[in-house]
């Protein structure tokens, strides 16, 4: 929970003391509002099972795309069927080589859940195999610039601890 | 296909709107609607309400506002396009209306996104996109999206950040005579230069706030308006496009492939020179949820070529007076984003400034008798373009 949102739970606490109800004030309207005594906590659980080389990979250090078989298309993010032939026959393909910085950006402000790091650089890297990578940028923020020569990298995202991909300037 | 014409529409006070439940706003927009209409509650044969929702308590806002309304038991349905949902609940309704199967309906949006503290809200549009993919690892808001457009535009075309505050400047100057916009303050470039940072090289006043509102239009047919006796708005030309889900799977980071397929589709049907749309156009209502945003429209819809949108602001060309005269009403950067109500408020402006309603400072020229309303969901991924027409020209010089 946020300090935002803590504070104006203690507000209700005070509220449901005083008034018999949750209600809080908003400073800048004066208008009375009933503080949400039921809270939703939302984690999702999302398949990966069809592409889950992809994953194996990472535990190799490798960013893998999909390619069809039968005509060729390249998917990133992976794709465990071919929307352009409608062939399920794919094959991993790994995207090692050098590519380029298309564009970047820096967020500083950030969503709840990524309110515990420091400003990031997210990227998108256009590489030789066709496919364009979006992904935070291991780098000198400073030094980036549209068209710069980039690799992409595994390794761990931590507090959270579990692998993802870079982009890390050359 | 019937002919379909808005004859009433209104959108609430935009900002904090603590003082109101999701019932009591819908309910703000749809009266002063219903009564510009003339109509009755029991005429709307069929209701589309646009929702985002998430940060809002309600889970089926069609269902709630139907019941605020009292127009139970007709049919309606919540629809979604992102920031777009407005625009596509007017595409709707009129698609209901043209198709023959109801005369009066109505299309309203309502969002209340400040039922949720406005850290859950940025979390919730960063995750507008591909969740899996750009927003799960990567933590991406909605200002970084355009972000990386503003830094592909800048990068390829030369322009400065102050470039894109004259955006800024420009819709909070109109703001400033709209009494029901959300921020009704002039600022400089110097003050917009000088804000924080929220997602590099896009500042605090290049964005659009977190905001309350409702919009509703009521839409009926040729037959419906010609008895009804009440002078129409025409909807001349829809288009719409999607853009992928995952920003990576585009090649481009300069415009919105999405807005300007849907701006050649509407142009198409609405009989608009595609090479030159803003001589034909009065006004234009487009989607600055960002300022490069409204630079990009520029170019997207034919406003200015390829890189010359940064020029067409710097000289003035979208204030009142210039080539086309662009968000009158202060748009999404001042007025203020309800997301799911944005799409109605734009088309609601279009329709009184049509009609000579809008008076003052904010009042376009009506030569031509036509409007453009450019509306884009997400970043591109869901573009809907809507041009209205008067019968009549020459009316309001």
């Amino acid at each position: 929970m946020s300090d935002e949102t803590e504070k104006l739970k203690e507000a209700a606490e005070e509220a449901k003391k005083k008034l018999g109800s949750p209600l809080i004030t908003d400073q800048k309207t004066s208008s009375s509002l009933w503080f949400d005594q039921r809270e939703l906590n939302v984690r999702y659980m999302i398949s990966v099972e069809r592409i889950k080389k992809f994953y194996d990979g990472l535990l190799e250090g490798k960013v893998f795309a999909t390619r069809c078989t039968k005509c060729g298309e390249v998917y990133f993010p992976p794709q465990s069927y071919c929307s352009s032939c409608r062939s399920d026959s794919m094959e991993w393909l790994e995207l090692a080589s050098t590519g380029e910085l298309i564009t970047y950006t820096v967020i500083n402000v950030k969503p709840q859940s990524f309110s515990h790091y420091p400003d990031y650089a997210v990227g998108i890297a256009k590489m030789p195999q066709g496919v364009n990578v979006l992904a935070w940028i291991d780098g000198d923020i400073k030094s980036l610039k549209a068209g710069m020569k980039v690799k992409l990298e595994v390794k761990k995202r931590e507090p959270e601890d579990y692998l993802t991909y870079w982009i890390k300037p050359e | 296909m019937r002919r379909v014409g808005i004859i009433g529409g209104s959108y609430t006070k935009f900002g904090e709107r603590f003082d109101v439940s999701m019932q009591e706003l819908a309910w703000e927009a749809f009266k002063d609607a219903i009564n510009e209409a003339n109509v009755e509650p029991a005429q709307i044969e069929y209701s589309v309400v646009s929702n985002m929702g998430g940060w809002s308590s309600e889970s089926l806002p069609a269902v709630i506002v139907s019941e605020a309304l009292g127009i139970n038991p007709r049919g309606s349905v919540r629809v979604e396009a992102a920031c777009a949902s407005g625009s596509s609940a007017v595409k709707l309704a009129h698609d209901v209306v043209a198709s023959g199967q109801a005369e009066v309906v109505l299309a309203i949006g309502i969002e209340k996104m400040r039922e949720s503290p406005s850290r859950t809200v940025v979390e919730y549009i960063g995750r507008a996109g591909n969740f899996m993919w750009e927003f799960e690892n990567f933590g991406l808001t909605f200002p970084g999206y355009y972000a990386l457009y503003a830094t592909a535009y800048m990068s390829k075309f030369g322009a400065k950040e102050e470039d894109l505050c004259e955006v800024a400047v420009k819709n909070h100057y109109y703001a400033s005579f709209n009494e029901k916009a959300q921020y009704r303050n002039k600022i400089s470039v110097e003050k917009c230069m000088s804000s924080p940072y929220v997602a590099w090289p896009l500042k605090l006043y290049d964005c659009s706030p977190i905001t309350d509102g409702a919009s509703a239009v009521i839409l009926a047919s040729e037959d419906f308006i010609k008895s009804h006796g009440q002078e129409a708005v025409w909807i001349s030309g829809t288009g719409y496009a999607t853009g992928t889900a995952n920003l990576s799977k585009r090649d481009d980071f300069t415009g919105l492939d999405a807005a300007r397929k849907a701006a050649q589709q509407a142009y198409a049907k609405a009989g608009i020179d595609p090479e030159r749309p803003a001589s034909q156009l009065d006004l234009a209502e487009v989607h600055d949820c960002f300022t490069i945003a409204e630079i990009m429209a520029y170019e997207d819809l034919g406003f200015a070529k390829k890189g010359e949108g940064v020029k067409l602001i710097k000289e003035k060309q979208t204030y009142k007076g210039g080539v086309i005269p662009v968000n009158l009403d202060g748009g999404l950067k001042a007025k203020g984003h309800p997301i799911g109500a944005t799409g109605e408020s734009m088309i609601v402006e279009l329709y009184h400034q049509l009609l000579g309603k809008v008076k003052g400072e904010r009042q376009a020229e009506i030569r031509n008798g036509k409007a453009l309303a450019h509306n884009v969901g997400g970043t591109g991924h869901y573009a809907y373009v809507t041009i209205l027409s008067l019968d009549r020209v020459n009316v309001h010089e």
